[in-house]
């Protein structure tokens, strides 16, 4: 662990504020109702510095960005957090009166989240929400907020930005959100910005663009950024120092080339080689084929303004045209960003959706009398481990179900031990989880949860398994075991892989084929080595791009 | 891991309904009031045995009879009239106090219709020996009414309860499982439904036929089932979508199947949530309908009958206090067990 002086403080734009930090934190505790989740940690941010705190969920990184300005309710704060905007003139953050706080924040600092959706009020245009600062911290009269909202709409690279303040939230992007947000922020010129993953929810080909956006306010502002983030990637195109948080303890922390050219810390070190590696089985000559599809077609119907939506509705096609080919024991990754259809597809593959065209699963099409047989050969894995597993229902329920269906003549001994050998598979035991079968969902981590998910797509013994989005909602480390859990499982049992996802580094590990999806449509398609060394479309080359 | 020979291996962890029930019990005040509640509808239940005004064994001249069962005339215990017996009198009390003869009496000497005919005071007579609660305005045993009263109270409760309990999950399920044209359907049955003047119908109903607990139990689940469905509707058309759904139906299981052991334990929330409320409205509402003279027919012990009385007597404050007081401890205690009943049932709430 190594402080760091001023002496080699990079690119700090005043030097001789450098001397003193900014933020100076020590021995930050915080707790909620007895429990300890922030175990007194040391950092310091210097004026116009950018400082990355990484960890994976529940590291305590979020909680401490929020204890400093207050917003942790019902916790208990300890330690000191020293505050000087001002060189010689101080605060103390952690026990500053409600109204001084409430004078700071918003003003020296402000905060941008996660979910710019929910982050914005839904009843405000964006011009009025940014104006509303203005007036409360500014005091600026109406008609001058608005104008110089306007402005900081249009700082922040949204085209058109007169019209675009009168718009409310829903009717702007994801990324166009995000820099509502950032403009919000920057409003009063805060000496530090607090960016609670202002990426993770928006598509890779806008988190760049995101990015940039926040390191070029900050170098024409000079203002200091303590950037909370899971992603190491983003840490090091961005940040100039970082910190690895883990169970609420700050493990490691240095300049960012320092620490990936040379990790001490064993979770620095796993951090760093979480991403999935490639390792997949050969494909055979000839393999019969698992999935193919031609020209399909999925539309949900969508009701039309006024009364013509009486007596038609429109529709919105999600997917057209689709044509795809998986053969046995291979891996077919499907990529795109929200909305481009490819979940969709994937829904349309399993049966469970209406579709034109064709589609056949180990030769036989979906909408026969044999579809339940059917459905034995085809299973999904979702991506919330969180949804995917009934609440109510225990581990040996949940993971027995496909049996009830497809093996009725089971005893309940045999069903109970083909529950066992499907657990054991995908890594649970009872040694390691006492009482494992009678367990509920709630009790499990989220890795812990998408093995049970697995487990209970193989109890039936597919031939292809649907992967939506199979590790986004996961930790890197924990997604890298479950990338690793797959190519084991396709190694021993030639399974077949649709695998749904946005991440290109995850198609690169995992597929042998690939089909880039944009707005329903299939752009690209072809082996992974080729797709990705020479691709042909421009927007497979932004989504390439996007995760270098 | 087990090998295929061996039984099922003996669990170490206590079964899920086992573990419900651990849950329940943690939560003090409302496993004290199950107990309490229970221990109430068992004395009500068996109230012939509480309060009655006929002996329930009678041993005279070397004879056992036994008059809860069997009308005996007076002339049995030396009586002049063939009339059936009035244990209550004075003479026959007399009788059966002779040597070699006994009775046994329940602990209370008043059935909800006794009159008490040698009342020290005009009726309604206050609290005295005779009368541990005082008497009604026509000198009924208050105490009396006030058990049978609850009986009929609580088991309507339950009946009304449990109706319009399963009217509204099953209503509510179809609705939001299949949702499209068959939810807008019902959707606007429900809407033609509920504008129906519920109460007006109650008074012509009441008019028309000979009033009957049956007839208002009737009537009261027509109308009763119309909130729940709407929770449950609202909680089907969330969880259907949800991916575990998606799950099962990628895994074959039938719509039936899905609903049963996917959707429905997952939409239970409101129903356990409304449950205790459901149950003490609906002791509310056979008060109120008494009250107004709508409900029970005359003659029949009720809450709500004393609580009228209570209100014309109103300086006989044994009539309004003790059933006042009835129905708080009532309502009290449901919902307490109410809320043990909604952790209990959420799995995921911390097992300590």
């Amino acid at each position: 662990m190594t402080r760091i002086g001023p002496d080699v403080m990079p690119s700090a734009p005043q030097p001789v504020s450098a001397l003193t930090p900014l933020l100076h934190v020590q021995g930050l505790r915080v707790s909620f109702g007895g429990r300890e989740v922030v175990h007194g940690i040391d950092f310091e941010i210097f004026p116009g510095e950018k400082l990355a705190l990484v960890g994976e969920s529940g590291s305590g990184k979020t909680v401490t960005a929020l204890s400093l300005l207050g917003l942790t309710q019902g916790a208990l704060v300890k330690g000191i957090a020293r505050f000087g905007p001002v060189p010689g003139a101080s605060v103390e953050l952690l026990t500053l009166p409600a109204q001084k706080m409430q004078a700071i924040r918003g003003q020296d600092i402000s905060m941008i989240f996660q979910e710019p959706m929910t982050a914005l009020n839904p009843l405000f245009t964006i011009g009025e929400q940014i104006a509303e600062v203005l007036q409360l911290k500014i005091g600026l009269a109406p008609v001058e907020s608005a104008q110089r909202a306007i402005k900081l709409i249009a700082d922040t690279g949204i085209e058109e930005p007169g019209r675009r303040a009168g718009a409310y939230p829903h009717q702007l992007s994801g990324g166009q959100r995000q820099r509502a947000m950032i403009a919000m922020a920057l409003a009063c010129h805060p000496q530090l910005l607090l960016a609670d993953e202002p990426t993770t929810a928006l598509d890779v080909t806008v988190r760049k663009q995101i990015l940039d956006l926040l390191t070029q306010q900050q170098k024409s502002r000079g203002m200091a950024v303590l950037l909370i983030t899971h992603d190491l990637n983003l840490v090091r195109s961005f940040a100039d120092r970082v910190a690895v948080m883990e169970n609420g303890y700050i493990v490691e922390q240095g300049r960012v080339a320092d620490i990936f050219a040379a990790p001490q810390h064993p979770y620095t070190r796993r951090l760093i080689d979480s991403r999935p590696v490639r390792d997949v089985v050969e494909p055979v000559a000839n393999a019969p084929v698992a999935l193919s599809a031609r020209g399909v077609r999925v539309a949900y119907p969508v009701p039309r303004p006024g009364i013509r939506g009486w007596l038609k509705s429109g529709e919105f096609v999600a997917v057209s045209g689709a044509d795809l080919d998986l053969a046995c024991g291979q891996t077919l990754g499907v990529v795109g960003e929200s909305g481009s259809g490819k979940s969709t597809l994937a829904l349309a593959a399993l049966g469970l959706l209406k579709f034109d065209g064709t589609l056949a699963v180990l030769g036989q099409s979906w909408g026969t009398a044999r579809d339940r047989v059917l459905r034995k050969s085809v299973q999904v894995v979702f991506q919330d481990p969180f949804a995917s597993l009934s609440p109510r229902m225990t581990v040996e329920a949940i993971v027995g179900e496909g049996l009830l269906v497809h093996e009725p003549a089971l005893s309940a001994v045999a069903r109970r031990d083909r529950v066992w050998t499907a657990l054991s598979e995908v890594g649970l035991d009872e040694t390691q989880f006492p009482g494992l079968l009678q367990r509920y969902p709630h009790q499990f981590s989220g890795g812990q949860r998408q093995r049970i998910a697995i487990a209970r797509a193989l109890i039936v013994q597919p031939r292809l398994l649907v992967l939506d989005e199979p590790t986004s909602a996961l930790d890197v480390t924990m997604g890298k075991q479950i990338l690793q859990l797959l190519q084991r499982l396709q190694r021993e049992r030639g399974l077949a892989y649709l695998l749904i996802t946005h991440d290109v580094a995850v198609i690169r590990a995992m597929a042998h084929q690939v089909l880039v999806m944009r707005g329903g449509k299939i752009v690209e398609s072809g082996p992974v080595a080729q797709v990705f060394e020479h691709p042909q479309q421009e927007y497979t080359r932004i989504l390439l791009a996007a995760v270098e | 891991m087990s090998n295929s020979i061996d039984p099922i291996p003996p669990l170490r962890y206590p079964s899920p309904s086992r573990r419900a029930w651990l849950r329940f019990k943690r939560n003090r005040l409302g496993y004290v009031s199950l107990l309490l509640f229970c221990g109430l509808l068992v004395v009500s239940l068996f109230a012939e045995l509480v309060s009655n005004d006929r002996p329930l064994v009678v041993v005279y001249q070397g004879q056992t009879y036994f008059p809860m069962w069997k009308d005996y005339p007076e002339t049995t215990f030396g009586g002049d009239f063939t009339t059936p017996t009035d244990y209550l009198d004075p003479f026959i009390r007399q009788r059966l106090q002779q040597t070699g003869n006994w009775a046994l009496f329940a602990p209370n000497h008043y059935g909800p219709k006794t009159l008490n005919y040698f009342a020290a005071e005009p009726n309604p007579s206050g609290p005295s020996r005779a009368n541990w609660l005082g008497t009604d305005d026509r000198g009924r045993d208050l105490l009396a009414q006030l058990i049978y009263g609850f009986r009929v109270s609580v088991l309507f409760a339950l009946a009304l309860t449990v109706s319009g309990v399963v009217l509204g999950v099953i209503t509510g399920a179809i609705q939001g499982f299949f949702g499209g044209k068959t939810d807008l359907a019902f959707q606007r049955f429900i809407e033609v439904w509920s504008a129906m003047p519920e109460l007006y119908l109650l008074i012509i109903f009441s008019a028309v036929f000979a009033p009957s607990i049956a007839l208002l139990l009737v009537l009261l689940s027509l109308f009763g089932w119309m909130g729940l469905s709407d929770y449950v509707r609202a909680e089907f058309l969330r969880n259907r979508q949800l991916d575990y759904v998606r799950a099962a139906r990628a895994l074959g299981v039938s719509d039936w199947k899905i609903i049963v052991r996917h959707v429905l334990p997952n939409s239970m929330t409101p129903v356990v949530t409304f449950l205790p409320f459901r149950m003490s409205g609906a002791i509310l509402a056979l008060t109120s309908l008494d009250f107004l003279g709508l409900g029970v027919p005359p003659g029949t012990p009720s809450l709500g009958e004393l609580l009228s009385q209570g209100k014309n007597n109103i300086d006989a404050w044994w009539i309004s206090l003790s059933t006042f007081a009835v129905l708080v401890i009532t309502l009290l205690l449901l919902t307490l067990m109410g809320d043990a009943l909604r952790d209990a049932l959420d799995p995921r709430k911390a097992e300590q």
